[in-house]
């Protein structure tokens, strides 16, 4: 009886991850250039999002920061395209800044917890954005750096808007494949028990400081890898769209698709990303309606919209479950009583 | 006979209370030691200095004849000392088996090979024997948080036998446990010491559970060894009955 439930239970997923596959590729042939760069950028804020899934959703580390590490990223990537080296060179310095710094701001995380973790990441996200405004010399300031050339990859130009997109969605399909394969090894199990039980963790030889620090470093990683595509992306970086906001929107993305779960920052980044766009008709207001819509969402499903799936599916299991149990008694019941 | 281990003379004390004050004992190499008293004698306080989560005030802890204070859980546990806590601490996100493979997999390999290695860190087989010695098959597959609080409690036992340790620490395995699940726990730890020779110290209230399974009993009364001995001698010993059996 396990044997069926256990493969559809494997293989919904992989249905609905290849349909989705299926349209992320044939839609775009359709699109305009707006339209393209919108699911780009959809792309690029699931990467970093995925990142920020496996720190906080994973492992149990609030991070505020994750805006800071695409700043990074971006920056990383701009300056060394800009000055002429290519660019899987701005990606590795990207990853290893980014891995660096991350490693680091894992370290209050062994000290402190929750909401002062969050004070802690909030602050370096501060930091972080003051250095890219106020750091002329290496960040050109205010004035932001232009002209981020586009990659050339294997010989082929991205420059133009598809070729971009495809470049961004074979990124994304990378990270997804190695954040799959992670979170289902032992160090994805052991990121899970940091985020059940600590203590217990640690009584069962669960290096805790090791993969806390780990969890960060990754997680920033990825935030890393969305800058180093965000800025040829835009072909600008400037300070400005790594501000808070952008930590407090991929937080949301996260908890809105659901925190812990493989495919929650695919569906957060998109609501996220696609929103304002279905919400134009309401102009100044889609704030708003976003913000009652994540209220509403989060009062009723703390684990958010895959939170909500995943109930349902466990309600219809039970349903189903206790009918073949009743239909089995009732079979009994008859036989006993012919 | 080795002396597994040695603890001497070790204090803890929470600002003006002292929980242990200067605990002597030793463990042999396949004993089972159970350790019975009064309610906030210090016993848990004891597991958790000599497994590293808490810092004792003095004393020492000696594994194998090596000294071990100061050194953190992690490396305890590493060293082949396991534990159970006395409220019950399993993952209830995780499957019954990953729950195990996740008891078991620090104890395999490298990093690296934890992370490019199999996805059951090569204990599939293990963890599946453990599952059946447990008795825990219909539940392999399902959520430890949604199993019951015996269930569970067999779970967080069976946990920590799977990094093959050869001391295993257990702070009240029957608390809150039924009593045929009670006879099934008793029986497949005496199993484990008899076949593996894994050597226990075992803190338990349930008296019938301490005196059948134990071969020898230490009695604490508010932070001190009040008496040791076989379970005959300490049932029979004046102190132990005017301050704890008492009845
Ligand atoms: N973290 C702590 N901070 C302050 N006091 C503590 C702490 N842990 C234990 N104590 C105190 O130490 C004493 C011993 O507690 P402990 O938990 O070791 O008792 P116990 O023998 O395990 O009791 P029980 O049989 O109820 O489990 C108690 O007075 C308790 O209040
Ligand atoms: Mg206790």
């Amino acid at each position: 009886m396990t044997g069926p439930r256990a493969t559809t239970r494997t293989l919904w997923p992989w249905l609905i991850g290849l349909a989705g596959l299926v349209v992320l590729l044939v839609l775009p042939l359709g699109l305009a250039r707006y339209g393209l760069y919108i699911l780009s950028m959809w792309a690029v804020m699931t990467i970093a999002a995925i990142g920020l899934n496996l720190t906080l959703g994973y492992a149990g580390q609030v991070s505020l920061a994750q805006g800071a590490f695409v700043g990074i990223g971006a920056y990383a990537g701009a300056i060394a395209t800009t000055n002429g080296l290519p660019f899987i060179a701005g990606l590795a310095l990207a990853i290893v800044l980014c891995f660096v710094v991350g490693w680091l701001l894992g370290y209050p995380a062994l000290r402190v917890q929750h909401h002062y973790l969050a004070f802690i990441t909030l602050a370096f996200s501060t930091l972080a954005f003051l250095v890219f405004r106020n750091e002329e010399w290496l960040t050109k300031g205010i004035y932001g750096i232009t002209d981020v050339p586009r990659p050339r990859i294997f010989g082929l130009s991205t420059d133009g808007p598809l070729a971009f997109y495809y470049f961004c969605l074979a990124s994304l399909g990378l990270v997804s494949l190695a954040t799959w394969w992670l979170i289902r090894s032992p160090w994805g199990r052991a990121f899970v028990a940091l985020r059940e039980n600590p203590v217990r963790a640690l009584s069962l030889g669960v290096d805790t400081r090791r993969y806390t620090l780990i969890a960060f470093a990754l997680g920033s990683v990825l935030g890393g890898i969305a800058g180093a595509l965000y800025a040829p992306l835009v072909e600008f970086v400037d300070p400005t769209p790594f501000t808070l906001t952008l930590s407090f929107n991929l937080l949301m993305m996260v908890i809105v698709g659901g925190s812990g779960f493989f495919f929650g920052p695919f569906l957060g980044a998109l609501i996220s990303v696609l929103l304002p766009e279905w919400l134009r008709f309401a102009h100044g207001y889609y704030l708003m309606l976003y913000a009652i819509f994540v209220m509403a969402l989060l009062a009723w499903s703390p684990t958010g919209i895959l939170g909500i799936v995943q109930k349902l599916i466990a309600d219809r299991r039970t349903r189903r479950a206790s009918a073949t149990r009743a239909a089995a008694t009732a079979t009994f019941t008859a036989e006993k009583s012919s | 006979m080795t002396r597994v281990l040695e603890v001497s003379d070790l204090h803890k004390s929470f600002g003006g209370i002292t929980a242990v004050d200067g605990v002597s004992f030793h463990v042999e190499q396949g004993e089972i030691l159970g350790i019975i008293g009064p309610n906030g004698c210090g016993k848990s306080t004891l597991f958790n200095c000599i497994l590293g989560q808490l810092k004792p005030s003095r004393g020492e802890v000696k594994l194998d004849g090596e000294v071990v204070t100061g050194l953190k859980p992690h490396e305890i546990n590493r060293r082949g000392v396991s534990r159970t806590f006395q409220l019950l601490q399993v993952f209830p996100q995780l499957s019954v088996r990953e729950n195990l493979i996740l008891a078991g997999q620090e104890h395999q390999g490298g990093m690296l090979s934890r992370l490019v290695g199999p996805r059951d860190a090569g204990l599939g087989d293990v963890a599946e024997q453990m599952i059946g010695f447990f008795n825990l098959g219909h539940l392999a597959d399902e959520m430890a948080g949604g199993l019951s609080y015996g269930q569970q409690k067999l779970l967080d036992a069976a946990m920590a036998f799977m990094g093959g340790p050869r001391l295993v620490l257990l702070d009240e395995p029957a608390g809150g446990v039924n009593l045929t699940m009670l006879a099934d726990l008793k029986q497949r730890l005496a199993a484990i010491n008899a076949e593996q020779g894994a050597t226990f110290v075992v803190i338990e209230h349930n008296m019938d559970f301490v005196m059948s399974l134990c071969t020898r009993v230490l009695v604490l009364a508010e932070g001190r060894v009040l008496a040791e001995g076989t379970p005959a001698e300490v049932r029979a010993d004046a102190n132990v009955i005017a301050a704890y059996l008492g009845h």
